[in-house]
């Protein structure tokens, strides 16, 4: 039961519940969306750009308590970061949840989202934790296709 | 019975009469401690676990009788093929086919109506052609029709299920047009567990001469088929959801209709002569199965069939009516449980929602519990469209499950409400 605690954490199951920045963006100026086919699990994600920064941001969509937890939590953390800091942080969340190639000063500067680290014990989950994260990436690349965990 | 949780209604309990520790001892796999709780499997639409009698039949064959069937005049070649079409005749019996020449080894049901599309509806249907459908295929009775489509321009038209899940045949039947070429339909719904009356729409469909093919994959396994009495001209199947190895699966086609059809691969054991002028394709069945095939799948195929046949496919009916019942009844005492498809009459499937809670996450906190169900959409995308939800759980029952399993998924369900809230 520990590790199922671990991945369910009190922040994760109040994002999912009370997600943050959730809703659509009107301001938005770039957007992109992603799906993870294996679930059916779906997001929108708006973006506001002021040159490299992102000004704001917001998402839609349903999905299960991970990715929803994840999506509220990584628009939290990336609201006025830079394009290559939100990248970097992109770089550590992937390397947190999957256990692999993660940077020796992830966790002090990822903050709050240190605690998708449970996620590396539920190798099933780890698409559901990275979905708002590639589509993130897809929005900041500017692509236009919907991107999926696929 | 064991009645773990507190029962807060009372409950007429059925009377079991089935020996299922008996048939448990043939699974061994059932014993597994999954993170310190037993196995509850219950993935079983999925696919089936094997019982030692196909295990050892695998085991036999690679031990006592290995080799290449239909091209060797040695002991063990000519061993392993009499073994493979016994295998085939084994088949034939448990659907009642009238012929062994009717019955096609393949992959698995996927492969076999990818075969039906590319080499009988190809060749023969013309854009504008219609083939039939319902709304609550698997994707493997829509992906090679809509490859047929893009291929040769026919229409796909999908007869619509009401908030049961149940086929509603008067809309299907006025779908049926001059310009239906192929009835192609599901059984048994592997998302809602529905049983499809598919007896009354062969019958709508051959009065006007129009073709079906029966996707028998989560039929098989839990009712008896007689592919003469159903009259269908196609009927498919998948060994590994019927206790037998992944990678088999059978084609029934009418001999009539093999015959007019050409192969659908090329290769060794579908051809009797070549040259480089001309190939002479190999009689039925054998005209469709290029390459050697999973000589050991077949055979142990054939052992779960005799295994099933065994046990009795109405007993097995039967006991998972009664395990289906009362799951249900388990479940529906869970606040903030729905069920997805209460079609009439109904395989020993369950589909649900928990209000508030993602299937992903309950089959996670499930899992934790040693319980194993399906989460996502089934390979049956359409069907969660029609119930405006992205997913569910899925609870498939087989014979060798017991009652006090479907108690444990419903602790399982409490805790996983408890967990996330």
């Amino acid at each position: 039961m520990s590790d199922l605690r671990e991945l369910y954490q009190e922040v994760i199951l109040d994002h999912n519940k009370k997600p943050r920045n959730c809703g659509r963006l009107e301001t938005a100026n770039r957007m992109a969306e992603g799906f993870n086919p294996l679930c059916g699990d779906r997001i929108t994600l708006y973006l506001k750009m002021n040159g490299d920064v992102i000004e704001d941001v917001s998402f839609e969509g349903k999905g299960c308590a991970i990715s929803t937890a994840s999506a509220s939590l990584m628009t939290s953390a990336i609201k006025g970061k830079t394009i290559p800091e939100a990248e970097t942080l992109f770089d550590s969340f992937h390397g947190l949840v999957t256990g692999h190639d993660c940077p020796v000063d992830a966790v002090t500067h990822i903050g709050k989202l240190a605690v998708f680290g449970g996620v590396r014990e539920f190798p099933a989950r780890v698409k559901c934790a990275t979905l708002a994260w590639h589509t993130l990436k897809s929005a900041l690349e500017g692509k236009i296709d919907a991107v999926t965990t696929e | 019975m064991t009645g773990g949780l507190a029962t807060p209604k009372s409950r007429v309990l059925p009377i079991w009469k089935f020996d299922v520790e008996a048939v448990r001892k043939d699974f061994p796999i059932l014993g597994t401690v999954v993170h310190d709780k037993p196995l509850v499997y219950l993935d079983n639409a999925a696919t089936s676990q094997k019982p030692l009698q196909v295990i050892s039949a695998l085991n036999q064959y690679y031990l006592t009788t290995n080799a290449n069937i239909h091209r060797g005049v040695h002991h063990l070649s000519q061993k392993a093929t009499t073994e493979y079409e016994a295998a085939r005749d084994q088949v034939r019996a448990f659907l009642n086919a009238r012929s062994t020449k009717e019955i096609v080894f393949v992959r698995g049901a996927t492969e076999a109506i990818n075969l039906v599309a590319q080499s009988f509806a190809r060749p023969r249907f013309k854009a504008g052609d219609e083939i039939l459908i319902t709304h609550m295929e698997h994707h493997a009775n829509i992906v090679p029709w809509q490859i047929l489509r893009d291929q040769i321009g026919i229409v796909l038209r999908v007869a619509p299920i009401n908030d049961n899940g149940e086929l509603i045949l008067e809309e299907f039947e006025k779908l049926i047009t001059d310009k239906t070429k192929l009835v192609a339909v599901t059984q048994v719904s592997n998302a809602l567990g529905t049983i499809v009356p598919v007896k009354q729409i062969i019958e709508m469909a051959r009065s006007r001469s129009i073709p079906v093919l029966i996707d028998g994959c989560q039929a098989v396994p839990h009712i008896p088929v007689d592919v003469q009495s159903l009259d269908c001209d196609f009927y498919v199947f998948s060994g590994h959801k019927i206790f037998g190895p992944t990678g088999t699966g059978v084609l029934y086609g009418k001999e009539a209709l093999l015959d007019s059809m050409p192969p659908y691969q090329g290769g060794g054991d579908m051809i009797s002569s070549v040259t480089f002028e001309k190939t002479t394709y190999n009689e039925l069945p054998y005209k469709f199965e290029a390459g050697t095939p999973h000589i050991a799948g077949g055979i142990g195929l054939a052992a779960a069939l005799e295994y099933v046949s065994r046990i009795g496919l109405t007993q097995i009916a039967d006991y998972e009516h009664e395990l289906l019942e009362y799951a249900t009844s388990v479940l529906e005492e869970i606040p903030r449980v729905r069920i997805i498809g209460n079609a009439r009459p109904k395989a020993s499937v369950i589909s649900f929602v928990v209000e508030g809670l993602h299937p992903h996450d309950i089959g996670t906190i499930l899992d934790h519990e040693g319980i194993a169900i399906r989460t996502g959409h089934h390979c049956a995308q359409p069907v969660m469209q029609r119930f405006d939800i992205p997913a569910t759980s899925r609870a498939s029952f087989a014979f060798y499950n017991r009652p006090d399993e479907a108690d444990a998924l419903a602790a399982g369900l409490r805790r996983a409400i408890e967990v996330l809230g």
